[in-house]
Formats: structure tokens, sequence, C-alpha cells
């Protein structure tokens, strides 16, 4: 069979040539001179393609302005395409840990992706950072995995209780029907009824959405507030069908968590998403020195793409993973996940730090409006709730 | 010519067809020879293992009954579902999750076969398609069995026979895999060259001629059609038991358009076809996307392109003149 010898030749000289190296180099040399390797597992091809987008474009601008080298090695980012789907996510991380001896995993840009995953971070001992995924269980489920991203509860759940101190009673929520959908409705509508709202659920399918006739209930019923909660690159297609039906001029105030306003996309939304109030940990418009600097680099080396969210996430990643690094000097496994514990610095996104119990995203929650900033879109912050750790943990 | 001398030589070249060609070992023994040669790529050798396996589920009914469907991911995803919910629920013994993944999904291709048997391609190709997206969206309005989009998490696989672990190589996997594909394989092998095959053969060539000889054709081809959906069905209990994972993506359209696609590049009709296929397409996929993780579906695009309008012949012409070799080699020019 000549189609098994193509890239089995490849990997026999690859091994045998590794073999040499390793007899001729004492093992102390090799520690040193060996990069550390960082498997990179995003969706780069399929629906999900803007994450990946997004997540390496930030991964390479950190490892370009901090330099290739920690603690005395090089620093390899091993970029791989999962497509968004989890059995391939699963292989790969095991081809990672097995063939390219990586010593962290990073990316998962679905929860599903993470929690196929998760168990090999703890059968392997490897740390795992979650750059995009935001259930709240993906960090139980592995005592390796650190996360960079958000916390859904955490964002929507300060959201409602703000929501009903501004006053607003009656709210229908509308969300896709999965993980992170079900996690909004059910922490917002939890903290919303227990600040003295009344809420209406709505769950529409993830595959395929036409959101028509869920939005014709959502008129009839003339709430004062609609919910909203899409995977990321979905919320285009929401808004022109809201715009479409007029709902915009009716009155009800489209809110949600910040996913609906993805900076990757909300400039091609047109008018019909200014006035939009959303909750969110991160805002191309964050008003601080250090978000300028990175949206400026950000778009200067990634053809004058904006940073979205899912960027911010892959930018922090980074920066837990080589700040850990240079801690450990180099060293992986439960060490680097030790390392990374507690730690707290100021992120573009403005302060953030990492739950030295729960491995999880602890950072401010805004409240932003889309308003027309120099001729573009953005979220722009008027609320900051500080310090906000997933709820569901305490 | 006499009847009786015709007849001798129909059973001579029947028998002789169905006698091991010494290409055939040569295959297998280089499958169980990548386990030792290529211990990097054992995940890589599984996934081809269950591509194989699913494409020669496809080839019994498009290659042997003339049946085209472009919804088998149903089977797949019956047999994976199954196998996942019977380790997360009953036991965690692969072998049982394997033969009642493989139980039912045989069942539902025979509930099924009915709706597939009637009409002509157009037809068979709609219904089927049909089918896998019936599937797809029952699995994922059942959320409270499948885990809807979120997939079947925490399955948990016993030891096989109670010895073998699922290890992080990959490498009982592949064992595990490439043992029930050769163990099927060996069936379909016997299945194809029985009388039951030689009358599939017959229905796909000529149905009206089949059917005046005697060939009662809807049971031949519910038959057939059941015995693809619990192979089917046994990819699936293999891919869920060896990645230990399920979801909905198993029921997904491109499963049964990327099963298609392996069996045009290995060939339909022979069951080699599905094999080749299987390894051709995966070991491409996984190199190109090896380079370019971005781009890698244009290069895929183009292979398959320039693949169906001439590649085809060059494949399978060299593995025929392989074949030849190999056999000039040990019989002697026979």
């Amino acid at each position: 069979m000549t189609s098994f010898s193509a890239p089995g030749r490849r990997t026999v000289l690859k091994g045998a040539a590794g073999l040499a190296l390793s007899t001729a180099f004492a093992p102390a040399l090799r520690a040193q001179s060996e990069p550390i390797r960082i498997g990179l597992i995003l969706p780069m091809t399929g629906p999900f393609t803007s994450t990946g987008r997004q997540i390496s474009a930030a991964v390479n601008l950190y490892v370009q302005q901090n330099g290739a080298t920690v603690a005395g090695r090089p620093v390899q980012v091993i970029l791989r395409d999962d497509t968004g789907v989890a059995d391939v996510t699963r292989r790969i991380a095991q081809e990672l840990i097995v063939n390219e001896r990586v010593t962290a995993l990073a990316g998962f840009g679905l929860t599903p992706l993470a929690l196929a995953t998760a168990p090999l971070a703890t059968q392997a001992r490897m740390p795992m950072v979650v750059m995009a995924a935001a259930t709240s269980v993906i960090v139980d489920r592995s005592p390796f995995v650190v996360r960079t991203s958000q916390v859904i509860a955490q964002i929507a759940s300060p959201f409602a209780t703000w929501m009903a101190q501004q006053g607003t009673k009656r709210v229908i929520s509308i969300v896709s029907d999965y993980g992170p959908g079900h996690d909004v409705e059910t922490s917002f509508t939890a903290a919303f009824r227990e600040a003295g709202g009344t809420i209406d659920n709505i769950r529409v399918p993830l595959q395929n959405p036409d959101f028509s006739p869920f939005l014709q209930r959502v008129a009839d019923a003339k709430p004062e507030a609609l919910l909203v909660f899409v995977p990321s690159g979905v919320g285009a297609q929401f808004m022109k069908q809201f715009v479409e039906r007029g709902m915009d001029k009716s009155g009800i105030r489209l809110i949600g968590t910040g996913d609906v306003v993805d900076d990757d996309i909300l400039n091609g939304m047109g008018d019909a998403a200014l006035g939009v109030v959303t909750a969110h940990h991160y805002s191309a418009a964050h008003p601080s020195p250090a978000n300028r600097a990175f949206v400026e680099a950000f778009r200067k080396a990634n053809n004058n793409m904006r940073p979205n969210f899912m960027a911010i996430g892959g930018y922090d990643g980074m920066h837990a993973l080589y700040e850990g690094l240079k801690k450990t000097n180099g060293q992986g496994g439960e060490a680097l996940v030790n390392a990374m514990k507690g730690m707290a610095w100021e992120s573009p996104r403005g302060p953030m730090s990492i739950d030295p119990q729960t491995r999880d995203v602890v950072q401010n929650v805004y409240i932003r409006r889309v308003e027309r900033v120099d001729g573009e879109l953005y979220n722009v912050e008027f609320h900051t709730i500080p310090n906000v750790r997933d709820p569901s943990k305490r | 010519m006499s009847t009786a001398d015709l007849t001798a030589r129909v059973r001579g070249s029947l028998v002789l067809a169905r006698k091991w060609h010494p290409a055939e070992f040569v295959v297998w023994v280089m499958a169980a020879a990548a386990f030792v040669l290529f211990p990097r790529q054992l995940l890589l050798l599984n996934e081809i293992a269950i591509l194989a396996l699913f494409a020669l589920s496809l080839d019994l009914i498009v290659g042997y009954a003339g049946i085209v469907s472009l919804g088998h991911a149903a089977f797949l995803g019956m047999g994976a579902y199954t196998a996942g919910l019977i380790a997360l629920h009953v036991t965690a013994d692969p072998l049982v999750g394997l033969v009642i993944g493989m139980a039912a999904s045989g069942l539902l291709g025979l509930v099924t076969s009915p709706l597939v048997l009637k009409g002509n391609d157009l037809t068979r190709l709609m219904v089927t398609l049909g089918i896998g997206l019936l599937m797809l969206e029952l699995a994922n309005s059942l959320g409270w069995l499948t885990g809807g989009a979120d997939g079947l998490q925490g399955i948990a696989m016993g030891k096989i026979l109670g010895i073998f672990e699922f290890d992080l190589f990959g490498k009982t996997a592949y064992a595990y895999s490439l043992t029930v594909l050769f163990l099927l394989f060996v069936l379909a092998r016997r299945i194809v060259h029985s009388p039951f095959g030689l009358s599939l053969r017959a229905v796909r060539d000529n149905p009206l001629r089949a059917a005046s000889s005697g060939v009662p054709i809807p049971w031949r081809l519910a038959a057939v059609y059941t015995l693809s959906a619990a192979y089917a069905g046994a990819a699936g209990a293999l891919l869920a038991q060896t990645t230990q994972f399920v979801s909905l993506d198993v029921l997904d359209f491109h499963r049964s358009a990327d099963v298609m696609l392996v069996l045009i590049i290995g060939g339909a009709g022979w069951l080699y076809g599905g094999i080749v296929g299987a390894a051709v397409f995966k070991l491409l996929q996984d190199w190109i996307a090896w380079f370019t993780p971005q781009y890698w579906q244009f290069w895929i695009g183009l292979f398959l392109v320039a693949f169906v309008l001439g590649g085809r012949e060059i494949l399978h012409g060299g593995i025929r003149a392989l074949v030849a070799r190999v056999s000039g080699r040990r019989g002697g020019g026979s």
C-alpha cells in the first residue's frame, strides 16, 4: 500500500533524526535547547473560523511583542485546525501530547471541544488554557484547566441585577439551544427574578436559526427588553431580522451579552445596532493605554482587523502561559498550573486574575452601549462592575 | 461446449474469485505492521481503520447492490450514540457496546429499508439524505438523552476483554479497531462471494433479469441494507469508544459525503476500495492540514477535482500493477 508510506516515511525519518539528536546531546543540554512547544487547537475552518482567526492572530501578536524565548528556551506555537469538531479536537490534542511533546495545550473555541479534551489533560497531566469556551462546567472537568476568556454566568448574572436596578421589570430572553445559551438563560433569569423582575424564556435551535417566528412572539408580548444570546458570528443575522421586522422602533430594548455585538462584526451591522446595551468583559473601545496599544498593534499586524473578545482571550492566555513558564523555569505539568493560579495582571481588557481555587478568570464586567466613534461602531463602556467571579461557584 | 462443462468452468472461476489473493495478505500484514512502524501515528491510523470500516459498509450497498445513499451517517451516528449511552448507563465493556451498537444500527437499517427500496437512484438519494437529517435533528432535540449540541460527555471505557486498557497513544484503540475491521471484512468477503452476494450483483447489474431468474429482490436488498447499517453502526461504536466522546457531528451530512468521497477515491464494488480510499483521504487531509491549517480545504478540493478528472485511473491502475507484480512473484506468473 503505497498510500501508507508517504507521511509514514517522513515520520520515520523524523523519528530517526530525533533519536540521533537525543543520543548525541546530554539530557540536561537538551532541556536547555529543546523548544517549549505550545499546542494551539482552534477552529480555523468551518462555521467558527472567526474565533480561530482572532485567537491565532492575538497569540502571534503576543509572541511577536514578548519574544519567542521564555526561561532561556525558544517557544514554538503549533497551530492545528480542529474544524470545530470535538472528536478531531481530542485526537489533535492527543497527537500534540504524544508526538510533539507539547508543554501546554491552548485554544478551544467551543465548550464541547474543551469538554472532549479535558479528560485527556487530566490523564496526561497537561496544562490546558481555555481561550474561548465559556460554560461554567469546563474548569471542573479537569484540575489542569485554566481559563482566560470569560464565564457566561459571570457576565449575565451581574448584568441582570444591574438591569433590575435600572427599573426594568419585564424581559423576554431568546437564546441558542446549547450549553452556553442555557447558561445565559439560567444565570440571567435567576439573578433577574431575585431582583424582582419577571422574565420569559425562548430557545431557538443552534443549527440554521430562523428567528422570525420567535421575534413575532416577542413583538406580541411587548416586553421592556429582549435579552439575546447567540454564538459569536450569528449576531449579525439576528440583528438583521430584528430590524427587518421594525422591532428596533417598537420600544423593545435589545440587550444581551457582548457576543451579539462582537467587535469583529459590529461595524458591519450598521445603524441597526446603535443603542444596543450589552454586558461584557472586553470592548475594543476600552479606554486604557494598554488597550489602545493592543488594538493599534493588532490592527497593524492583521490588515486592520479589529480585535474582539476572542482575541483578548488568546492574548491573555499567552500572557498566563509566558508568566507561568517564567516562574517554573520552563517546566510544565502541575507546576505550570500552580504557577498560573492566583496570577493577576493588567490586561488590555482591564485588571484580571486567575482564581487560585477554581483556576477560572476573575475580571471586571462592563456595561456598554453601541455608539458611533470616529465613524465606526463601538461598544462604549459606561458602567463597571469590578472583580466578578463565576457566581455559580460560590 | 456442454452445459456441464460450462457449469464446471463457472464454478471454477467462482472458487478462484473466493480464494485469498496473495496481495490481500500484504494489505493486512502492512496494516498490522503499521502498528510497529508508525507508533506516533496510531491515532490517525485508528481513524483510518474506522473510516475504512464505514466505507466498507457503504460499499456493501453502493458497490454490490447498487443502492446509492447520502445519509449513511444516520447509521454511524446510531452506532456511536448507542455505544456511548451503553458505556454511560449500562456497562463500560467495549465489546458489549459494539455488539449492541451494531444491532441498533442494523435494526434502524431494517426499519428504514422499505423506504429506500422504493424508486430509482434519485429518490434513494433524497430519502437517505432525509433519514440522515431526521436522525441529526432527533439527536439534537433529545438533549436529555444525547446531550444535544454539547455532545455525550463523560464516557469512560473499560478494558477490552478485561485486559487491554485504552491508552493515550492509541495502541489499544488501533489494535481494537483494526481487529474489528479485519473480522468484519472477512465476514463481508464471505458474504459477497456467497450465492447471496452473487444474487445481489445480479440485481445490481440487471434487476429485471434477476427477478425473472427467481431472485426475491426486495428481501435481498433489505438484507444487505440491514447488514450495511450494522457495519456502519460498528464503525460508529468504534468511534465513540476510542474517542470516548460522541457529538452531533457523527450524524452530520459531511460524514455521509466524506464516506462517499472515500469510496469514489478507493473505487466502489471491491472490498478494498473503502480501505484504500480511507487511507488516501485521511493521510492527505492530515498531511495538507499540517502545513496549512487555514487553507487545507482548498488543496483537498483541488486534489479531488483533479483526481476525479483523471487521477483515479492512475491510482487504480497502480494498485492493479502492484497486485500483478506481487502475485507474479509469488505464483510464478499464473
